[in-house]
């Protein structure tokens, strides 16, 4: 297949990007997206110019490196699907193809296709954890979790942290992750004892990380490689709301429950 | 804590919710209300929407006196409508920062025109609210007799303008977008949401977005279209 490239190129965080176009010529249909990329900068090195820079590390849709925005869609045309299982099968011969970069104040470009996602760690590290006391481990199923919230839980734990959602989002909010990873836990029982703390420190790690709000359109869940659902959200609000309920209730000094 | 829930933009955006869901609760109220002007005259030869907008004015009058009640619910509403503007205005200057450059090329998915138009047709109600309350409730902007107290012939003669009845039915269109969107976002911000669930909140918000506007626009265009008889009296 023989394809016309529009790709930003920018060369540090701060200098002025554009728009660069190139011409791919004999890409094998059964190739990867990323394989298809490295083609192009193996020609470029070649040529002597900058490759384009973008991140990948699994390459099999679990490490979630590999964000662009392609075609307008982030991880391209296809559902459930990151840019490295995307394979040049779904496009057509002399196809053009836009490929940026997720476009999110809090996920500034470092290069190229490359952004840094730090502000995600950022939310994790307001309290997307649980504390557990150090000694031996407890016996396995000793603690008895329902199958519903076991799934529920599980789902919401196959957030890969790629930023998809954030991507899609028309006003940049992270609440599909930041719902997801408040979820994986607090559908859990060891989840509880932060369950309340944990929503509303997570939620103000997000609006001070200056990602937007939701407004329910739903573009999230239809990005989203990993098929998390709005549900999740809707499960945050409700959370959010007890929580600070909770804190009027028993007073500024809540830590949890 | 109250302010940090304020501050949040979950915390705005269910103050928004609740907001919007009274504001959704009055202008049902009012659409129905509205019906009464094809009631025809009452036996006392007095329009019946006449009877209604006095019954408005009275209610509650033997515990608190007359209008109180009514100027309890306006205050209500003027605090509803006033903190779901301020929220509107904060929140969408929030995420438009939070994208600060924008795609090339995106293709929407599940979005609505409904859902990416709420503040667009939220400054067309805002607009229309403000021009409404100065038609038919102080009357400063109707220029065609108003008396106070006479609903039924202020609103006929005040549909006897077809620019007026444009722009009533341009916002009636607006208010049905925002609720088409409004009234099904409000469940999920207040968390209310389930598989068997949602797609019967999505059905309700259409149907009352069908609901509102077309009872609410059948009021000016069956004035304009001489369907309702000149005001007596
Ligand atoms: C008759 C008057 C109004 C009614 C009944 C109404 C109702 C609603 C409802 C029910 C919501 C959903 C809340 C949620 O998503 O949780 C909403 C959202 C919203 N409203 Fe209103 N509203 C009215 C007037 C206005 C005005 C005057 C403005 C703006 C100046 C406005 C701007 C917005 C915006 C921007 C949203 C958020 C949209 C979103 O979350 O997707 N509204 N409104
Ligand atoms: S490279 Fe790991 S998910 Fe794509």
């Amino acid at each position: 297949m023989n394809l016309t490239l529009l790709v930003w190129r920018q060369e540090t965080p701060t200098s002025e990007g554009s728009f660069k176009e190139y011409k791919v010529n004999d890409v094998s249909p059964d190739s990867s997206f990323l394989e298809m990329l490295d083609l192009l900068n193996e020609e470029l090195e070649v040529k002597g110019e900058a490759p384009i820079a973008f991140e990948h590390d699994c390459r099999e849709g679990i490490c979630g490196s590999c964000s662009m925005v392609v075609n307008g869609k982030p991880h391209g045309p296809n559902k459930l699907a990151t840019t490295c299982q995307l394979h040049m099968r779904s496009f057509k011969d002399g196809d053009t193809i836009v490929i940026e970069p997720w476009r999110a104040k809090a996920f500034p470009v470092i290069k190229d296709l490359v952004v840094d996602r730090s502000a995600f760690d950022k939310i994790i590290q307001a309290g997307g954890f649980i504390s557990v006391n150090t000694g031996a481990a407890v016996d396995a199923n000793s603690i008895l979790i329902d199958k519903e919230s076991a799934d529920s839980a599980f789902d919401a734990a196959t957030c890969i942290g790629c930023g998809a959602c954030v991507a899609a989002c028309p006003n940049g909010s992270a609440m599909l992750f930041t719902a997801a990873k408040v979820s994986h836990l607090g559908l859990l029982a060891q989840g509880q004892p932060e369950r309340y703390s944990r929503v509303i420190n997570m939620v103000k790690e997000m609006d001070a990380q200056m990602f937007g709000g939701c407004t329910n359109h739903g573009e999230c869940q239809e990005a989203c490689p990993k098929g998390i659902s709005i549900k999740f959200i809707s499960r945050l609000n409700r959370d959010y709301l007890k929580g600070r309920l909770l804190q009027i209730v028993q007073g500024s000094g809540m830590k949890a429950q | 804590m109250i302010l940090d829930f304020y501050r949040s933009t979950v915390g705005k955006k269910i103050i928004m919710a609740l907001t919007g869901a009274a504001l959704l609760g009055f202008v049902v109220g009012h659409m129905a209300g509205n019906l009464k002007m094809f009631g025809g005259v009452g036996a006392d030869g007095v329009h019946k929407m006449d009877h209604y907008a006095e019954f408005l004015r009275t209610m509650g009058s033997d515990l608190f006196g007359r209008e109180t009640l009514l100027w309890v619910a306006r205050a209500g509403l003027l605090v509803c409508v006033g903190l779901h503007i301020l929220m509107a205005f904060q929140l969408s200057l929030i995420n438009s920062k939070a994208r600060p450059v924008g795609y090339k090329s995106q293709e929407y998915q599940s979005s609505t025109l409904a859902s990416r138009g709420m503040m667009f047709g939220g400054i067309i109600l805002l607009s229309f609210i403000v021009f409404h309350i100065l038609h038919f409730t102080t009357g400063d902007l109707h220029f065609r007799g108003f008396e106070y107290g006479k609903v039924y012939s202020n609103v006929w003669n005040g549909f006897q303008s077809p620019s007026v009845v444009a722009f009533y039915i341009l916002a009636m269109a607006a208010l049905s977008f925002h609720t088409f969107h409004g009234a099904w976002s409000l469940f999920q911000t207040l968390g209310v949401d389930g598989p068997k669930l949602n797609p019967i909140i999505r059905g309700v918000a259409l149907v009352l977005a069908i609901l509102l506007f077309f009872g609410f626009v059948s009021v000016p265009i069956a004035t304009s279209m001489q369907i309702l008889s000149a005001p007596i009296g």
